[in-house]
């Protein structure tokens, strides 16, 4: 009786563990058999490649969307990155122990803080500040940008810091008594020791970035043409789906869906690269 | 003629001397050591700057809008009360917990208590976990739309929107247990063997209370993605401004609402102060949260 107990436990929560290869065989399942069908009836040049995006006219390429995400997670990483790497740096050796005190609520504020907001926040700030550049109107990849390069700040700190903080004290104190300075010894002996988990912190980042959807339909314009510079709207393939899919039927639901599979395969991809490199860092 | 020629290799050389002499101050180690120390302390500044600007933006440009108004029981054009959205956003996490809780829980105590590492099925289970937790949340709204609304025939509806926002945390809830766990002293599971426990009373009785601070900063971090999602829930659970009848009918969540405040565009004093109020809710669970921590680490 006893030991019947112990393996049904055993069983349930092998059951209970199981749950999240099901899930994720689930999304893969019905994402692909709803996507797959339309690339097919699209044609997968037409559909990657394609640079008209007019459903009402049965044209479905969502190359514009590609580049938009693409642009618009570059523009994030530029402006993202080297913030949040320096402040992961002063985080790690330079703030005092006060300063840490309000810093570490902050940045966790700040991945706290709903996308909704951000995009509110992008859209009733920083689009007037940029609707003050020349032949610009506000809402443009350069917005995007720059509302996605705070958003991904977090993430890149962390990831940083705790990588960072990881490197052995030794190496410090060896630089040390070779005469560096303190600044230097951070950033020729601690920084590149803990590169392989700052670089894995940025790939996070992209992650974000990418996925990214209602702060960036606020403030990205959302046109789906190709733009010609980073002054001008875009729309993600995020942007995309959110905004079609509640008129949608047939082919052009079909299609949005197939969006979210090219979404999917990127995130996949970007997934597979960060545990790469954290397996390495563990090693 | 010779003079002209003469005056701008003389330049020349001036940029060249003034060149080398800032080669020369850049590669001192006390020049480059002060430019480093003010790059790390701007950035940082910019990023507390960023934070502070934005929280208080949003308080000083909502709080003025708080009106009692918003608070009323039901929603209108008028009013376009936020209580509602309120209410739906915590029926919304105690549907989605109830789900995920068990399975991340239990999930947890699999891969700590019952399995060694190196087992194929157990890192089949911390892949898929690892895939789970990086899908962006629209996807996860594509698929609760295909799943629950659509193949389960649960419609637009709170029940489906916490299905599928119970997936979207699961990774969270299992992680954090997971480490909560693992930070129990194996002395006290010897201990309860010792004494002639099982391993399933030894689990119940010993290894989960002793980690149920760790699990329940897991839970709240949970919250946290359930308060501020949108893109999930606008095709499973819709836009219904309403407090639900039932599991079944369609509603809105404060996240939500707030989107669609903005994107009509009609009441952007009223989007304020609905942004004031997320945030308090956000700064809660965080301040909840580090407390939390803090007693962890102590403990």
């Amino acid at each position: 009786m006893h030991s019947l107990k112990e393996t049904l436990a055993k069983y349930i929560f092998l059951l209970v563990a199981c749950v999240s290869i099901l899930a994720v065989a689930l999304i893969c399942i019905f994402l692909f058999a709803n996507g797959i069908p339309a690339m097919a009836e699209i044609g997968l040049g037409d559909f990657l490649l394609g640079t008209t995006w007019r459903p009402s006219n049965d044209l479905y390429g969502i190359f514009p969307m590609i580049l938009g995400s693409i642009y618009v997670t570059a523009g994030a990483i530029i402006l993202g990155v080297p913030i949040g790497i320096l402040t992961a740096m002063y985080m790690s050796f330079f703030a005092s122990k006060r300063v840490l005190k309000f810093m570490q609520p902050a940045v966790e504020l700040l991945a706290g803080i709903p996308s909704v907001v951000y995009g509110f926040f992008g859209l009733v700030v920083i689009v007037p500040l940029v609707d003050q550049l020349p032949r610009s109107n506000g809402s443009c990849i350069l917005t995007a940008s720059i509302l996605l390069g705070i958003m991904i700040l977090p993430t890149i700190i962390t990831v940083s810091k705790s990588s960072l903080d990881a490197v052995p004290e030794s190496y410090y104190e060896g630089s040390l008594a070779l005469g560096a300075t303190h600044e230097r010894s951070a950033f020729s002996i601690m920084f590149p020791a803990a590169k392989s988990g700052v670089l894995a912190g940025v790939i996070l980042g992209i992650g974000r970035a990418i996925g990214e959807t209602m702060a960036v339909i606020m403030v990205a314009g959302n046109q789906p043409r190709i733009p010609d510079s980073i002054l001008k709207g875009v729309r993600t393939l995020t942007a995309n789906i959110v905004i079609e899919m509640g008129y949608a039927a047939d082919l052009h639901r079909e299609a949005l869906i197939a969006t979210a599979v090219v979404l999917f395969v990127f995130v996949l991809i970007i997934n597979v690269s960060f545990s790469l490199l954290k397996r390495r860092n563990t090693l | 003629m010779k003079a002209l020629a003469k005056k701008p290799s003389r330049l020349f050389a001036k940029i060249g001397a003034g060149l080398s002499r800032l080669l020369r101050i850049l590669r001192d180690q006390r020049t480059t050591s002060r430019l480093q120390r003010y790059l790390v302390r701007f950035a940082a500044f910019l990023t507390c700057a960023v934070l502070l600007f934005l929280v208080g933006y949003i308080l000083v440009m909502g709080i003025p809008n708080l009106s009692p108004d918003l608070f009323a029981w039901e929603y209108t054009s008028e009013n376009v009360s936020l209580m509602p959205a309120l209410i739906n956003t915590i029926l919304m996490i105690l549907l989605a917990l109830l789900v995920s809780l068990p399975l991340g829980i239990g999930a947890a105590i699999y891969l700590t208590e019952y399995t060694g590492r190196g087992n194929k099925l157990v890192s089949l289970i911390r892949i898929t976990a690892e895939t789970l937790s990086g899908i962006p949340s629209i996807v996860y709204g594509l698929f609760g739309m295909l799943f629950f609304v659509t193949a389960l025939k649960l419609k637009l509806s709170l029940i489906s929107g916490a299905l599928t926002l119970s997936i979207m945390v699961l990774p969270t809830i299992l992680r954090t247990t997971e480490e909560a766990i693992l930070a129990v002293p194996e002395s006290y599971r010897e201990g309860s063997f010792g004494l002639g426990a099982g391993r399933l009373r030894t689990v119940w009785k010993i290894v989960l209370p002793s980690a149920l601070p760790g699990i329940f900063a897991g839970v709240i971090l949970a919250m946290g993605r359930i308060v501020g999602e949108s893109a999930a829930l606008i095709y499973t659970a819709g836009t219904v401004a309403k407090v639900p009848d039932s599991l079944f009918s369609s509603t809105r969540t404060l996240a939500v609402h707030m989107y669609a405040l903005s994107s009509e565009g009609l009441y952007i004093d009223q989007t304020y102060a609905t942004a004031v109020v997320l945030l308090l809710i956000v700064v809660g669970i965080n301040a909840l949260s580090s407390k939390l921590a803090r007693r962890i680490t102590k403990g």
